[in-house]
């Protein structure tokens, strides 16, 4: 079968590579670019691990295919947090340091699909009610933690962020 | 307490740092099961049963291994027979569930296995397998399975704890009595008798079962894989494969959840097998509809239960028969639901029955607190009819025949200090249990209870030249252990808790232990960790005592610092750990604690739960209006990490009280192997969920810790439940209470026990 060559914009940075006309996105991420921050929990769009930001939308990878990302921008896990800084703060986003604040994982696996829904809710929605965060968090399966603690943590990261200066509002 | 005053001041224990695998799994740099990967991989794929019961006549790799790419093909002619033996990790069955012998017995049953250069060539592969099977009658449940005349599963099977010989279904009967149960319900003012059943649910953790495995040519193994039990997954390995236990090094991976599914092998020595055969490493992950049809999951039950009690709410007397589904293989968790049933109540006459029973469903695995939900659900609604009956507050009628310090088990021991009755008095003051219910809405309480384990536990601390520290330990972190041990290793030595790395270490690098189930890895391996701190603070006595050129009696330890003791008549300047670890070269060589240990006295662990729903009478709809934990943590290392247990269990059976069912049909193939049709909660299908933390501390422990993990899913079935039986004013009696099935018993009062 012929290889597809796809040009993309993966966590702001211009890369290409080869895909089967087939192939999903999850699993050129996970096996030809080695980003195994998204996770297959299911591989039909139910779970929530494989949940990415293309084009500002919240996408399950594992239901899209890799060919469709031609020349669009698609933002994973890896790309949330900026590096450590000089002085040895991590550079983690409001999402994430919320998350692990309020003890919102347990196991983690399902973290990354979390950090993602969250950032795309946020983006569009700064100020979110309970009901919303939970209806939006729908798509995201956690058999470990009653989601009680997660919802506390976007509240609470949402506040963050709207309080955040503007210079200071992560990218 | 054991040693410690029970007054003790803690820096660190009860205090809420942030984990220190945390960032890892924000970031999504932690490395789970399937994240793994090597240079020349394979890709393993398995075949599975198109029958739910049948004899296998034959299987022809052949033309499988002849289509370019495949590399290996396994079938159980390449794994050591074992032959049938007794108890509960069975090897010959455990053999037999890795890859089907004589005969399949589920639907999704593993038959063969083969590695190509990727899993497309892997799967056309598994096409070509040819197998010839011989049709069996279906065995599909409980009903079936003791029907005059069923099928047999297994030609040798005997009962345990049984009179007859045989051949049978039945693969064990576990029996406790006490008193006299036809005169304790002669002498009954009130009875309650009823019939209870639970459907097959899964554990339904997010992360699939993944394993990777390399062989060298000397045959020297080495395997990575996503497990509770690293240690476990080894002895289980080199069992079915004929292997030394030296031969093989397990890696725990991050591991994605387990609820217990994740305490037994299924593609792992598999993985082994094919590398081995093959020369090249291969890696194994199942999807999620093999895990729906081939793993975990927890039985489904029939529990008939009558109980007795004179009108001033005093039980007079109980009889409890249940009968668990265990699946293809014996092994279902009756036994530890006939020890729990009972056990949070004094009661003078009882007689307990419980069957273990084989039917053609997946063989069933340990899920959180095994059996005790079941049990639970079942005893506890009776209990809730109980006190309705009697015009007595449901949780004053258990109050009143609470166990307590002294309390004779079911099932032997005598309970030292308990945390029920704080449990059930935490829940009546609660303003949950004061606030006013509106129309359509109602209100369940139920209680649980786990024994919690001990078992056997190894760790090792490494002071490091800067006076940070490495703590070491076999078991994998499911849901912030590493948290917990990390403080109380920075409890004992004085230093902060992020001056403290915890390793989840692989079995070449760490000494056994026990896999983290049972509640245990706090309790247990935290001993562990506590005494090899406690052999790194006598170190860190006599090096000062060196320095100081005195006796190491004249050196305390004190937050952290080497002191002069009182009355020593030194007056030396304290010493930090990190200066007489800095100076460790030249004082007698590293300083490292190293501790093992069999871990008894887990304290029971108590919980009271109460739930508030409002029912649609029109659709049979019901909302989770409300929930509360309250829960026994003896003492609470992390309190972030304790509630979430208590948050996560609640939820976790919710989903089984409300919505979760392994739906088979009537040649028993699932009908729902996906999260879609699978119904496990979802963020808007709960509320937030409370939580009240009590401590009454274990005897038994250093800080006084119970596990915490398991109890909290064992009382949300009943008390859903409960709450819907005040609500809609029928019986609930079998589970889930999907909505056809409330609206049948809305409509008919005896359709909740059709």
């Amino acid at each position: 079968m012929t290889r597809m060559h796809i040009t993309t914009c993966l966590n702001g940075e211009e890369i290409d590579f080869l895909c089967e006309p087939h192939q999903s996105l999850l699993h050129v991420l996970r096996d030809e670019l080695k980003l195994t921050g998204t996770k297959e929990g299911c591989g039909t769009g139910d779970c929530g691990a494989c949940s990415v930001i293309l084009d500002g939308r919240l996408v399950n990878s594992c239901l899209t295919l890799a060919a469709e990302v031609q020349g669009r921008s698609v933002e994973t896990v890896e790309g949330v947090a900026g590096p450590v800084s000089q002085a040895g703060t991590v550079g983690l986003h409001p999402i994430q340091q919320k998350l692990l604040e309020h003890a919102a994982l347990q196991c983690g696996v399902c973290t990354p699909g979390i950090v993602m829904a969250v950032k795309a809710l946020l983006d569009r929605e700064p100020d979110p009610s309970e009901r919303e965060v939970r209806y939006w968090l729908a798509g995201n399966l956690c058999r470990c933690t009653g989601y009680d603690k997660i919802v506390r943590a976007v509240l609470d990261a949402a506040a963050e962020l709207r309080n955040l200066p503007e210079e200071r509002q992560p990218a | 307490m054991g040693e410690e005053d029970g007054e003790r001041k803690f820096r660190f224990v009860g205090t809420r740092p942030i984990r220190h695998d945390g960032v890892d799994k924000v970031t999504g740099r932690a490395q789970f099961g399937a994240d793994y990967s090597l240079p020349g991989m394979l890709w393993g794929r398995v075949l599975r049963s198109p029958h739910a019961h049948a004899r296998i006549v034959r299987i022809d790799t052949r033309a499988a291994m002849a289509i370019p790419g495949v590399k290996a093909a396994a079938t159980s002619a390449d794994l050591p027979e074992i032959e049938p033996g007794p108890g509960p990790a069975n090897l010959a069955h455990l053999s037999r569930n890795v890859l089907a012998r004589e005969k399949v017995l589920y639907h999704g049953h593993a038959v063969a296995a083969i590695a190509a250069t990727s899993e497309a060539v892997a799967e056309r592969a598994l096409l070509a397998i040819e197998v010839e099977y011989e049709p069996l009658p279906v065995v599909l449940d409980l009903d079936d399975a003791m029907a005059p005349g069923a099928a047999i599963l297994h030609e040798d099977l005997k009962t345990r704890g049984g009179k007859d010989a045989g051949p049978t279904n039945v693969a064990a009967i576990t029996e406790y009595d006490r008193g006299d149960v036809d005169a304790g319900l002669a002498e009954a003012d009130v009875t309650v008798r009823r019939s209870y059943r639970t459907q097959t649910v899964h554990q339904g953790y997010i992360e699939p079962h993944a394993a990777l495995a390399q062989t060298g040519v000397d045959g020297q193994s080495v395997l990575w894989c996503c497990t509770q039990g690293a240690f476990t997954v080894r002895a289980y390995c080199a069992a079915l494969l004929g292997l030394d236990v030296s031969q093989l090094k397990v890696i725990p991976t991050e591991i994605g959840g387990g609820f217990g599914g994740k305490t037994t092998v299924y593609q792992e020595p598999l993985a082994i097998l094919l590398a081995r055969k093959a020369g090249r490493p291969v890696k194994m992950v199942m999807n999620r509809e093999e895990v729906f049809r081939a793993t975990g999951p927890g039985a489904a039950t029939h529990t008939e239960i009558e109980l007795g009690a004179r009108q001033d709410g005093t039980i007079t007397a109980a009889r409890v028969r249940m009968c668990f589904e265990a699946g293809g293989f014996p092994g279902s968790p009756a036994g530890a639901a006939a020890m729990t049933v009972l056990a949070p109540y004094e009661i003078p006459n009882y007689a307990i029955e419980s069957l273990d029973v084989v039917c053609n469903k997946p063989r069933t695995a340990a899920y959180r607190g095994p059996g005790a939900p079941q049990a639970a659900f079942a005893i506890e609604s009776a209990l809730d009819e109980l006190a309705e009956k009697l015009s007595i507050d449901p949780i004053d009628l258990r109050l009143r025949c609470a166990a307590k310090q002294g309390t004779r088990t079911p099932y032997g021991p005598t309970f030292k200090r308990i945390g029920l009755i704080e449990t059930l008095e935490a829940a009546r003051d609660s303003s949950h249990y004061k606030a006013p219910l509106g129309p359509d809405q109602g209100r369940g309480i139920a209680v649980g209870f786990w024994f919690n384990a001990g078992l056997n536990s190894s760790a090792e601390v490494h002071l490091n030249e800067d006076g940070t520290a490495i703590v070491a330990t076999g078991n994998p972190d499911l849901s912030g252990s590493r948290a917990s041990l990390a403080i109380m290793a920075a409890e004992e030595l004085g230093i902060e808790v992020h001056r403290v790395r915890p390793v989840v270490a692989d079995t070449d690098s760490v000494g056994f232990t026990d896999l983290s189930g049972g509640s245990r890895v706090t309790f247990a391996t935290g001993q562990a960790v506590i005494d090899a701190c406690r052999q790194v603070v006598r170190e860190l006595r006599q090096r000062a005592a060196k320095i100081w050129d005195c006796d190491p009696d004249q050196v305390d330890f004190v937050d952290g610092r080497c002191v002069p003791a009182k009355g020593s008549g030194l007056s030396e300047e304290p010493l930090a750990l990190a200066e007489v670890a800095r100076q460790a070269g030249r004082t007698g060589g590293p300083i490292n604690g190293q501790a093992q240990l069999t871990a008894r006295g887990a304290g029971p662990s108590f919980a009271t739960h109460l739930c508030d729903v409002e029912v649609d009478p029109e659709t049979g709809r019901i909302e989770v209006l409300r929930y509360t934990a309250v829960q026994d943590a003896g003492r609470a290392i992390h309190p972030g990490y304790v509630e979430g247990q208590m948050q996560g269990g609640a939820a976790q059976g919710m989903g089984w009280a409300l919505n979760e069912e392994l739906v088979f049909d009537t040649q028993g193939v699932l009908q729902n192997p996906g999260f879609l049709d699978y119904r496990m909660p979802v963020a808007s299908d709960l509320p937030m969920i409370e939580t009240v933390v009590v401590e009454v501390p274990n005897p038994n422990h250093p800080y006084g810790v119970r596990g915490v993990g398991e109890t909290p899913i064992v009382p949300p079935l009943a008390a859903v439940a409960n709450a819907v039986r005040r609500a809609a004013g029928v019986c609930i009696t079998r589970l889930p209470i999907s909505p056809p099935r409330l609206l049948a018993a809305l409509h008919d009062e005896s359709g909740g026990d059709s």
